[in-house]
């Protein structure tokens, strides 16, 4: 077995250094996501205030939800499938195919260095909504450990789940209409737009099959006091199962796809 | 035991083909059709270990293709490679460590940092050694003459300065096996010919076989004895570059100048040029010995040289030649 650890670094580090050369659009990117969780902070926060509490979800925990959710979209932000129509199409993939060690793991590991320099980025934004919402939870240590470890586990879920339909380029240019059913899927089932507590039982039936939730709302409600412990460890039990699972779909599609490649316009 | 042996590979393209027009855009929804493009048509060779080939042909003749074939890109059709033990599209990864394609005029370097930081990820992908990486990069820099360019973000370097980097990245691992694909593709005289100098001294030093395609002939002669040529997908010379003259090159050119006034010399050759006091003629190979000893009776010549043509001519020419037999054998009546 190969040891990935110090392509992993330098990746890692030239991505971060790569962001801190353009740490303006850093910050513009995270103000840019800003923008869907206060509509969604906004609109439940109201109901939460009229209608009271929905399966355990008040004004405060609605509060605490999208605040941490705004951390966790940074977390699992991942290479975009839409990217690979083009990396193959144009045959730039050709530069990465020649190297010994899959594209995989370098795009992996320049996400996460990306993401050191975002979430330092995300750090004061997130005290000011703090600060103007008052979210009134009280996370232990352990909660935000195990926050820590869940929403980089939920990253390489998500990165996996976009890179196997990524590499759905390789056999046509127009995958982007199978691509954006999955994100719809996933802005559904995964807790991005609403708690999974607040939908019907039926879409929580659903959820629980697939692996949206534990890229997005587990780790939320990690961190905001929605889970017990015993549910925790399961939870990370259910994402070692998903990182395998989507890293084996990985593993078999990317034999396949290279096999496919024409390297043409390179 | 020969680095890189090639058996009769192929590599065939399916191609979605559509009339114009919009009725015939319709019709391509319900029936698509296709057609087989054969890039590379069993081409077999093979290069011993320190050899470098000159790799040629004209736009679309397909050594490009079989260098992808060759370096891991590419799956084949059909045929069988084997490079320094290995066969390439199984891709493994000792392989890709021990081998390189350096594309002209592509950039694999990451764009907005200093070069020295791609080297460095560099390093770590092929598990470079710390003390023979330091070793390579400071000699490789010395040669190429790019040490200031090393802390310079790669969108800054010139297309030159950035083939050159391109290069020393390509051979930090120092692979025995090299795939050249146009090295020197839009660069000036002068980076072409550092760019050569290079390559011939890496190959010296290191014992490396190179297989290298170039639209520039000077790239060639100066760095291959050997050639092969390609055309149209087949394989159409393979032998001393001498020999490619000897063979294609359709005549000699004999310049002559002579005391005085140049008088009508076409009786004696093709007049290509013509001054004053000197003409150059091209003369076919079994008659030169015969015309320069005319030339020599005949005229008050002050100098007389016989040369082969220029390798462009004969490279131009032995296109043309497998230009006329792929035309005759699609003409010829199939049973």
């Amino acid at each position: 077995m190969r040891n990935l650890a110090p392509l992993y670094w330098a990746e890692a580090k030239m991505s971060m250094q790569q962001q801190a050369q353009y740490r303006g659009v850093a910050f513009i990117n995270v103000l840019g996501f800003l923008i869907e969780p206060i509509v969604y902070l906004v609109v439940w926060r109201t109901v939460a205030e009229q209608a009271g509490a929905i399966n355990g979800y008040g004004v405060d925990e609605f509060t605490a939800y999208y605040i941490v959710w705004t951390l966790v979209r940074v977390f699992n932000l991942a290479l975009a499938p839409g990217a690979w129509d083009w990396w193959v199409s144009s045959g730039r993939i050709s530069n990465d195919l020649l190297h010994p060690v899959s594209p995989y793991h370098r795009n992996l590991s320049g996400f996460a260095g990306a993401k050191i320099v975002w979430i330092a980025v995300w750090i004061p934004v997130a005290i000011f909504l703090a600060l103007l919402f008052r979210p009134g939870i009280q996370p232990t240590l352990f909660q935000a450990g195990m926050l820590f470890v869940s929403a980089w586990a939920g990253y390489v879920i998500r990165f996996n789940i976009l890179y196997v339909m990524g590499l759905l380029s390789f056999w046509t240019t127009r995958a982007q209409a199978l691509i954006e059913v999955v994100i719809a899927l996933e802005l559904l089932l995964s807790g991005r737009l609403v708690p999974m507590a607040v939908m019907p039982q039926w879409v929580q039936d659903v959820s629980s099959w697939l692996p949206f939730k534990w890229t997005f709302e587990f780790p939320i409600e990690v961190f905001i006091g929605q889970l017990t412990t015993t549910e925790i460890w399961q939870g990370l039990g259910y994402q070692a199962g998903w990182i395998l699972i989507t890293s084996a779909g990985y593993v078999l599609l990317w034999k396949r796809a290279i096999k496919k490649f024409t390297a043409v316009g390179s | 035991m020969a680095s890189v042996v090639v058996d009769h590979l192929t590599k065939t393209f399916k191609v979605p083909v559509r009339e114009e027009g919009f009725a015939n855009s319709v019709k391509s929804l319900f029936h698509r059709e296709y057609r087989q493009v054969e890039a590379v048509k069993q081409v077999s060779f093979a290069l011993e270990p320190g050899e470098i080939v000159g790799f040629l042909g004209p736009n679309g003749a397909g050594k490009t293709t079989t260098l992808k074939m060759l370096s891991g890109l590419l799956y084949p059709t059909d045929g069988d490679a084997d490079v320094i033990g290995y066969r390439p599209w199984e891709r493994d990864p000792e392989f890709l460590t021990r081998s390189a394609l350096v594309m002209g005029n592509r950039n694999s370097l990451n764009w907005d940092l200093p070069v020295a930081d791609t080297l460095d990820v560099r390093r770590a992908m092929y598990r470079i050694p710390r003390s023979d990486y330091e070793q390579r990069r400071e000699r490789f820099t010395e040669v190429l003459g790019v040490g200031d360019l090393l802390t310079k973000p790669v969108r800054n370097l010139s297309l030159g300065e950035r083939m050159k980097v391109e290069i020393l990245a390509s051979l930090l691992p120092a692979p025995p096996v090299l795939f050249l694909d146009e090295p020197t593709l839009g660069l000036d005289l002068s980076m072409q010919k550092r760019i050569r100098e290079f390559v011939g001294e890496y190959a010296a030093e290191e014992g490396a076989t190179i297989l290298l395609t170039s639209h520039y002939m000077a790239d060639v002669t100066a760095l291959c004895e050997r050639v092969i040529v390609i055309h149209r997908g087949s394989l159409l010379f393979d032998g001393d570059l001498a020999d490619l003259s000897e063979r294609f090159g359709a005549g000699k050119t004999v310049t002559v100048t002579v005391a005085g006034e140049m008088p009508d010399v076409s009786s004696y050759g093709e007049v290509v040029e013509r001054g004053s006091s000197k003409a150059v003629l091209d003369v076919s190979k079994d008659t030169v010995a015969g015309v320069a000893s005319r030339l020599l009776a005949d005229l008050a010549v002050v100098d007389l040289s016989i040369e082969d043509p220029p390798i462009e001519d004969v490279i131009e020419s032995t296109f043309a030649s497998g230009d006329a037999a792929a035309d005759a054998t699609q003409e010829a009546p199939r049973t």
